[in-house]
């Protein structure tokens, strides 16, 4: 380790190297294949795999399409998501104010947190089927605990004064839930909504690996079972592809979000 | 007792005398209410009034069952203690073997902004893919046995040693690593003397959620195909339609979840006891 060995690179340098990895990257995945050191059923080069993606853009593989298959992963995904953001947020901010709720909550909550949102799959099954509802069920259970956390850790540390004020101002309690806590919690409630999708979607994933009868997960599993690599990796990258953008979505919401408060 | 009563249903702040001892005495006894109640709701509703069907969720006797089952006579091939032991097998070596490669990785990151700008953009075309995701491949590879499970968990342990060593790396004061430096400590001693400790903060928390990260993938890989473990239980039991025993897959998971988990606090205070001292 030389002196100064870590001098900040300049942007050029940053941007060349980044270049160089992903060259790197790629470049050995397509050596690996291309030289046929592993089957191309093992290990697909990259450009089977990018004919193989824009093939399913429009032909059906396992029932349906990928965009398809997208579009029916994301209609679960958002209705499990919004049903935790919508238990989870008004539920938190109770716990935040109620002392009661907060003690009676707290244990239960504590005890289930330990429960991987997967584990929920076979009880998903039993009690909303395989179609939408067990899968939703899936997606509540990972995104619920992070929006109900943050919301009750954003109500929590309000600054005291607030509360007071409105307190000696005569505001009700659902006012002061409405009006102060709600308001002073909005940059946790947005970072909890954040993890709660990354989580989600995650759970989602998994949920269509085990029970569903359509959506990416789906797909990749008839992929696997068909030893079709190229169609399991098209799955991973859609999948990636639409995690990424919603989380950019909720990154850009955290953003305006701190910004507005001064935080950031 | 007149102000215990009203301490339950006045809102927060605690504006009046409210001692952190009657408050914690308070907690303890709400908590235990409230989880006799639930336990009194379960039994009425599964087995006086059967409002709810036995098919859908156990009653208590009949989790008691399905637990001495499993326990002394087995279920899915094995015992309780075989599946738990060879689930946790599984975790704890993809999360060594992440943990081994990422927190080097992350670290040497952290120090040096080249490695770093080589190595980011190809991590992050990784890291929206969700450890998940890779269960399909990893069975296509490796099969339905123990490696498949351990790449997986080593793929989703991963990714949050990386992030959180080289985050670490990078708050640490920049005046500690220039003292360090202008002093000539060079090489291992200055990553074992000042980069390590000062990241260590964020590394647990990275372990931490590795670890949670580790136990999800675990279940998650085993539902979809298993030869032994609990995920196969749940699976089993799912398909027997067994309530009861899904049940108690579910409580022998989130318990040694949370064994773990208590063993890392353990690690974690004794790595570092200048935090628990401050604290």
């Amino acid at each position: 380790m030389s002196a100064g060995a870590d001098r900040r690179p300049s942007k050029a340098e940053i941007w060349l190297l980044g270049a160089a990895g992903l060259a790197t990257f790629f470049g050995l995945w397509a050596a690996v294949s291309g030289f046929g050191l592993v089957s191309p059923r093992f290990l697909p080069s990259p450009a089977a795999v990018a004919a193989r993606a824009f093939f399913l853009l429009d032909h059906p593989f396992a029932g349906a399409s990928l965009p398809v298959h997208v579009l029916s992963s994301l209609g679960r995904y958002a209705l499990g998501f919004l049903l935790a953001a919508c238990i989870g947020v008004p539920l938190g901010l109770l716990m935040g104010w109620y002392r009661l709720l907060d003690d009676m909550v707290t244990p239960i909550f504590d005890a289930l947190r330990f429960i991987a949102p997967i584990a929920w799959v076979p009880f998903a099954a039993l009690w909303f089927g395989t179609g939408i509802g067990g899968p939703i069920m899936v997606i509540f259970a990972g995104a619920f605990p992070p929006c109900l956390i943050n919301a009750y850790r954003g109500a929590r540390f309000v600054d005291i004064k607030f509360l007071e004020a409105a307190r000696t101002l005569g505001a009700s309690n659902l006012r002061i839930i409405l009006e102060v806590l709600l308001p002073a919690s909005v940059p946790s409630i947005v970072s909890g909504l954040r993890v709660g999708a990354g989580l989600g979607w995650q759970s989602l994933v998994g949920a269509e690996l085990i029970v569903a009868s359509s959506g990416v997960g789906y797909m990749m599993v008839q992929g696997q079972s068909a030893v079709s690599t190229t169609t399991v990796v098209s799955g991973m990258i859609a999948i990636g592809i639409v995690g990424y953008l919603v989380d950019l979505m909720l990154r850009k919401l955290q953003a305006v979000t701190q910004r507005r408060r001064g935080l950031a | 007792m007149h102000s215990l009563l009203l301490g339950f249903i006045t809102p927060f702040p605690d504006s009046q005398e409210d001692s952190p001892l009657r408050r914690s005495r308070r907690r303890v006894l709400v908590g235990c209410c409230t989880g006799l109640a639930l336990f009194a709701i379960w039994t009425i509703t599964t087995t006086i009034t059967s409002l709810v069907s036995p098919g859908r969720f156990p009653s208590p006797p009949d989790v008691w069952a399905a637990a001495r089952q499993i326990v002394v006579v087995g279920y899915a091939d094995d015992k309780l203690w075989q599946h738990a032991l060879h689930s946790l097998r599984l975790v704890l070596m993809g999360f060594a073997v992440a943990v081994a490669i990422g927190l080097p990785l992350g670290i040497w990151m952290g120090a040096y902004r080249r490695l770093d700008a080589f190595v980011t953009p190809v991590f992050s075309i990784l890291r929206p893919i969700p450890p998940l995701a890779w269960i399909p491949l990893a069975i296509l590879w490796l099969g339905l046995g123990d490696a498949a499970k351990i790449m997986v968990i080593f793929f989703a342990a991963f990714v949050p040693s990386v992030i959180n060593s080289h985050a670490g790396v990078r708050t640490i004061e920049p005046h500690l690593i220039e003292a360090s430096r202008t002093l000539g400590v060079r090489g291992f001693a200055h990553i074992r003397e000042v980069l390590v400790p000062g990241a260590m903060p964020m590394i647990f928390t990275g372990l931490r959620l590795s670890l949670q990260a580790s136990w999800t993938t675990l279940v998650a890989a085993e539902l979809v195909g298993a030869l032994a473990g609990l995920g196969r239980v749940l699976n089993v039991a799912q398909q027997d339609i067994y309530p009861a025993m899904i049940l108690v897959a579910m409580a022998s998971v989130a318990l040694l979840g949370w064994g773990t988990t208590r063993l890392l606090d353990v690690v974690e205070s004794r790595a570092m006891p200048w935090i628990a001292a401050r604290a």
